[in-house]
């Protein structure tokens, strides 16, 4: 059978297109790697805490579970789709879940990935007890578990304040919270952020409960160095300038077992630069994004992206948008009038505005500046994966490797399993510094399939080797 | 006017990379002009295989002379002697290898037939179902990721001109030679080399050349690193599998499975209806990859004519230029018959004979034969 929609992704984005879809008439598929619906933000309790006390958003994550489960459209959790191929009439999606494999044909696909964490390289960040500002809110809502016992939360962003709130609340000790920013940036987007109070208070408590603990919050300062000896031990911090460069020396050093850290989100772009669809590159969204109208249509026929993947701008508008694309798509496939679909996307479409400004205004806060690359060292490995350090980059850059796929050939540098999730912005930064590029004209490497690293005997499967289709032999 | 080359490689592969640095050593100053980045078409994505096993009959004295020379490029390439073996899994297979590999080993390649169980006394992550087999100690691979890396330096020593990101659009012919176009650069030169793999049919259209040249989309894998579990580069009968494990633990998945797309049109794609048997295959040869993860699959261009035969000569009616492409198996070719190449466009007597591209091509029956 041939679906009308497929959704990938039931976070904010997802989760609210497949309800809207459904009520639209398309027949829908949802699908996500996680075991339910909510994403990131209203990311599902596991099934160890499931006792532990509700929280704000998972709450709101309910509601939404809630509202999908009424609504008819198949969904599958669990699932990890890996491949999307694009045919004359539509798309195939190949997917590993817990009963094999899946493939799912659909006349029209819906991106709703989501993000991923940005994270620059600093000295020492390889080393156990560094997590990044996502992960340790995944960890937390997740699995009640904590980063660590003394936590520095360092970075930059909203996610700072409540990553260190929910270390606190879940009875944790936060030793200190270091932002890059001034305080000022946050006075001064503050007519963004009234549009939105509900968020905006939020935010304001976070703050208010970390004053009150008796937690250091320190502005325009940064992570020199995280050192110890198999694991985090010791993580000393310094004041930096207006754009995130070292200052003077370093002014503190203190005792820590883990160190939460993160520069913000990046839309996550495997899916539709796979695809094919044109991206460009806008600092105020994140970074890379694919080429979008208003409503989510990518410059590929049938593919639309809504949520964080799209730009990110946060969860409020994440739900609008997934709303909004899915109407649209229902109008593109006929189901809807246009008249219809003006009904239905019109209050939508009023509202959106505001979650908007709220949301780019959070994310124009970590546009990276010229300070993240200055506060790594030579030594300081960029790749993880594949062990290579900042020198070993910028040798290979000096050497006439001045583009992402010539540096990747030459070095390795994001070969391994992340498949450059963390160290493509840092490897842009730096080259775009020696070549005097912007990180839209240096661009940005080849995506391939798989999405997602998966085992080679999930994807064979059970096969008899009379029924390969081996092709006649290479000419002699 | 600005500086007029001797000669204007258009395509930093291999052919074009190498056969830069032959015209140089003879006294030639060479440009070398690349769409994309030197190294990142064919000869940057292929899998790396440097094995005789695979090698077509006639082309076997150049491979033979092609190792030798990736030999003693040896670590800065990644080169490794590994030695081969080739699977039949059923009696058909079996013959299929023992017709052809005796024809290879009398083209000089040192390949010996032997049994199931040797195979997998040489190999003992094969699986036993394997009936018959060949050896080939003499093959190899070697790490075609870093072709590019290679050739810029090489290039560079060799005081070679090198414009990346220079996709030729345009060729003009004058009395003087040829003016090149592209991204906003114009480059003059008396001479021409045509070395732009896939892309050749459309660049000598350009000079309204038209080449029998189609391109093939080879799919290749790569898994995470793991465990040792093989040493040598497993094949299969039908020559529709390369795999090996790289000295990092991650293992090369090849085998020239066709994806989507032609070299007009982007990249070319994955496609998984050739993927996974491709995938199959390995995992039937060396069961314990099963557990291995896919980290990526990916596709490269692969140009050929009806006879599977290089082109490596003049370009059919028109002064001054030249040709070298097509070539099966060109990586593991690549450095020797560019220095023929190269050889022939200074006038010299090549060593072995070249592949003229002015020969007739019956396209009928090479339609035949691939399908
Ligand atoms: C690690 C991390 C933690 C975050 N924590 C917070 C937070 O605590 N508070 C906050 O306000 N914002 C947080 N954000 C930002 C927040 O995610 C977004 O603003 C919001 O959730 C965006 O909604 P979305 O629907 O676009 O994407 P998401 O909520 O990210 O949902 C994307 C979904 O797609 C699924 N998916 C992606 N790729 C595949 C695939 N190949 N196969 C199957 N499923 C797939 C994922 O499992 C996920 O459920 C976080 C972001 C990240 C990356
Ligand atoms: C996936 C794959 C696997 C393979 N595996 C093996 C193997 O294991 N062993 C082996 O021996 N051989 C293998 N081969 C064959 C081998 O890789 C090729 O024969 C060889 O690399 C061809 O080299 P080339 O220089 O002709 O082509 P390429 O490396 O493709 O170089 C041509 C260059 O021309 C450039 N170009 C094109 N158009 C223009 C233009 N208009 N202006 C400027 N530049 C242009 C392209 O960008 C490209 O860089 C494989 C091939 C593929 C595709």
């Amino acid at each position: 059978m041939t679906y009308d929609l497929a959704v990938i992704g039931a976070g904010p984005a997802g989760a609210s297109a497949t309800i809207e879809a459904a009520k639209a008439g398309l027949d829908t598929v949802l699908i996500d790697e996680q075991r339910a619906a909510g994403g990131q933000v209203w990311r599902a309790k596991g099934p160890a805490i499931k006792a532990a006390p509700a929280t704000p958003e998972g709450k709101t994550g309910d509601r939404l579970r809630a509202a999908l489960a009424a609504v008819t459209a198949d969904r599958h959790f669990s699932a990890r789709v890996w491949d999307i191929e694009r045919h004359t009439d539509g798309f195939r999606i190949s997917a590993i879940s817990p009963t094999g494999a899946l493939t799912i044909e659909t006349r029209a696909v819906l991106l709703a990935g989501g993000a991923q964490e940005r994270v620059f390289a600093v000295p020492g960040w390889t080393l156990p007890g560094v997590i990044g500002l996502g992960a340790a809110t995944a960890l937390m809502k997740e699995q009640l578990v904590l980063p660590g016992n003394r936590v520095i939360v360092a970075g930059v962003g909203p996610l700072l304040s409540f990553v260190a709130h929910e270390i606190i609340r879940n009875g944790g000790k936060v030793a200190a919270v270091v932002d890059l920013n001034p305080l000022s940036v946050w006075l001064r987007c503050l007519p963004d952020l009234i549009g939105s109070p509900g968020l905006l208070v939020r935010g304001a408590w976070w703050r208010l409960r970390l004053w009150a603990a008796g937690v250091a919050y320190f502005h325009e300062c940064g992570i020199r160095s995280i050192e110890g000896d198999r694991a985090v031990s010791r993580v000393t911090i310094g004041a930096v300038d207006a754009n995130w460069c070292p200052l003077g020396a370093a002014t503190q050093t203190y005792d820590a077992d883990a160190v939460c850290l993160g520069h913000g989100l990046a839309p996550a772009t495997e899916a539709s630069r796979l695809l094919g669809a044109d991206h460009q590159y806008d600092g105020g969204q994140g970074g890379w994004k694919p080429v979008t109208d208003d409503v989510g249509r990518t410059t590929v026929p049938g593919l639309f992206v809504a949520g964080d993947g799209a730009g990110v701008q946060g969860a409020a508008a994440a739900q609008l948008q997934g709303r909004i694309s899915a109407l649209a798509i229902a109008e593109d496939l006929g189901l809807l009038t246009t008249r219809e679909w003006r009904r239905r996307s019109a209050p939508l479409i009023l509202r959106i505005g505001k979650a908007q400004r709220f949301g780019r205004a959070m994310t124009a806060l970590t546009i990276p500046r010229p300070g993240l690359i200055e506060a790594i060292a030579p030594d300081t490995l960029v790749c993880r994966c594949e062990g290579l350090s900042r020198h070993d980059i910028e040798a290979e850059i000096r050497a006439g490797a001045n583009w992402p796929n010539a540096i990747k050939s030459g070095t390795r540098c994001g070969m391994g399993p992340c498949g450059g999730r963390y160290c493509t912005e840092t490897v842009t930064e730096l080259a775009c510094r020696i070549t005097g590029k912007t990180p839209g004209e240096f661009g940005i490497p080849t995506a391939r399939p798989p999405l997602r690293p998966v085992p080679i005997g999930c994807l064979s499967g059970e096969f008899d080797y009379d029924d390969l289709p081996i092709p006649p032999p290479a000419p002699l | 006017m600005s500086q007029a080359f001797d000669i204007a490689v258009v395509g930093g592969g291999i052919l074009g990379c190498a056969t830069a640095l032959r015209l140089a050593e003879g006294g030639m100053n060479a440009i070398v002009i690349e769409k994309s980045d030197l190294g990142q078409g064919a000869s940057g994505v292929n899998a790396g295989t440097l094995s005789l096993q695979i090698k077509r009959v006639k082309l076997m004295p150049y491979a033979l002379r092609g190792w030798a020379k990736w030999q003693a490029m040896g670590a800065a390439i990644g080169f490794h002697q590994t030695g081969g073996i080739s699977l039949a899994f059923n009696q058909r297979e079996a013959d299929l290898l023992q017709e052809r590999m005796t024809m290879k080993a009398e083209a000089g390649a040192p390949i010996t037939l032997i049994s199931g169980r040797d195979a997998r006394a040489r190999e003992p992550g094969l699986s036993d179902r394997v009936v018959a087999a060949s050896w080939c100690p003499q093959d190899g691979h070697a790490n075609s990721s870093l072709t590019g890396q290679y050739y810029r330096h090489q290039l560079r020593d060799a005081r070679i001109a090198i414009r990346e990101h220079c996709p030729v659009t345009k060729i003009d012919q004058t009395d003087r030679g040829f003016v090149l176009h592209g991204y906003g650069e114009t480059i003059h030169a008396r001479r021409l080399l045509l070395a732009c793999g896939g892309w050749l049919k459309g660049v000598a259209a350009l000079l309204g050349v038209d080449l029998p040249v189609r391109a093939r989309v080879n799919t290749v894998s790569v898994t995470e690193r793991g465990p040792r579990i093989m040493n040598t580069v497993v094949g299969h009968a039908t020559g529709l599998l390369t795999m090996k494990q790289k000295t990092n633990g991650t293992v090369l998945i090849g085998g020239g499975w066709q994806g989507r797309g032609s070299p007009m049109n982007g990249r070319g794609l994955v496609d998984r209806d050739t993927l996974i048997p491709n995938l199959c295959l390995a995992q039937y040869a060396v069961p314990e990859i099963a557990r291995l993860r896919v980290l990526r699959s990916w596709t490269g261009f692969e140009a050929h004519v009806p006879d599977f035969n290089p082109l490596a000569g003049a370009l059919p009616g028109t002064k001054n230029a030249f040709v070298l492409g097509c070539v099966r198996g060109g990586y593991t070719i690549g450095p020797y018959i560019s220095e023929l190449m190269g050889d022939l466009i200074l006038g010299r007597d090549p060593e072995m004979p070249l592949f003229d591209p002015s020969r007739p091509f019956d396209i009928e029956t090479a339609t035949r034969r691939i399908l």
